[in-house]
């Protein structure tokens, strides 16, 4: 396993990946930009250009945790917020998954400031997407640490462990 | 909660309170690691590490806290942004 995220001088990272690393990297980012389809606006080209977009609470659990409510116990503010907000949530987050997939790939990998705000962004959401599949707790790494190798949830979890890892040491690198 | 008060209040001369009647809630969630949310609340809203981390440990502890306060368009643009890096967050009015 990798050694993690450095700081690279200039607000810049580096971390260098093997091969199956990067491949796995790139899946699970590709998986999420699969989920967050770009922001759907109405018909009216003001509302398109203004970004103003549905005020639905997605139903798949994933995307809920995604786009969170603005407003908790306000239904109506709620879906105002959500009309206003959402479709530039989905660009900015499809943005982010873009930008780690054209970086991401076996050997070391160096990122500019900006790429690596990308990057924490698009860890974390794939993180929460694990994390509400598998249902983590806050116990999760001690979890593991218990379960044994031909647990089926095994894998999941390692993948998830190895993913905190690389965001932890991303957000020690640019502190 | 008093969501049903109108959005402009007049207040007496005397209130002394600061006009920031609408406020930023950071939820905790299990996801969400204690050094990415310390260095969110700094990168978002240029808070010292210290206090980035008081109020990352009031989520952690508490469940939630507030950081941030100010017009309601403030507080939704903030809650937006938060939104955009992960953290669980709803703007609420001040009911103090």
């Amino acid at each position: 396993m990798s050694g993690g995220f450095r700081a690279s001088g200039g607000g810049g990272v580096s971390i260098v990946l093997d091969a199956g690393e990067a491949s796995i990297l790139r899946s699970l980012v590709s998986q999420v930009l699969d989920l967050v389809e770009p922001g759907t606006t109405g018909e009216d080209p003001l509302e398109r250009a203004l970004g103003i977009g549905s005020a639905a609470q997605p139903s798949d659990p994933v995307l809920a945790r995604l786009f969170p409510a603005g407003y908790s116990g306000d239904d109506q503010a709620a879906a105002e917020f959500r009309r206003y907000t959402e479709a530039t949530l989905r660009e900015g987050k499809r943005s982010d998954a873009e930008t780690l997939m054209e970086t991401a790939g076996e050997g070391r990998v160096r990122l500019t400031a900006e790429q690596a705000q990308a990057w924490l962004r698009a860890l974390n959401d794939v993180r929460l997407a694990l994390g509400v599949r598998l249902e983590v707790t806050e116990e999760v790494h001690e979890e593991l640490a218990g379960m044994t190798e031909d647990d089926p949830r095994y894998p999941a979890y390692v993948t998830y462990d190895w993913l905190t890892y690389l965001q932890d040491t991303l957000v020690r690198a640019l502190w | 909660m008093g969501s049903t008060a109108p959005a402009e209040v007049e207040r007496p001369s005397t209130d002394v309170r600061p006009d920031l009647p609408w406020l930023a809630i950071v939820w905790n969630d299990p996801v969400n690691l204690m050094s990415y949310v310390t260095y969110v609340l700094q990168t978002v809203f240029g808070y010292a590490r210290e206090k980035a981390e008081k109020l990352m440990l009031d989520v952690h502890h508490k469940g939630k806290a507030v950081v941030a306060s100010g017009t309601r368009e403030e507080m939704e643009r903030d809650v937006q942004i938060l939104h955009s890096y992960g953290l669980w967050a709803t703007v609420q009015r001040d009911s103090a």
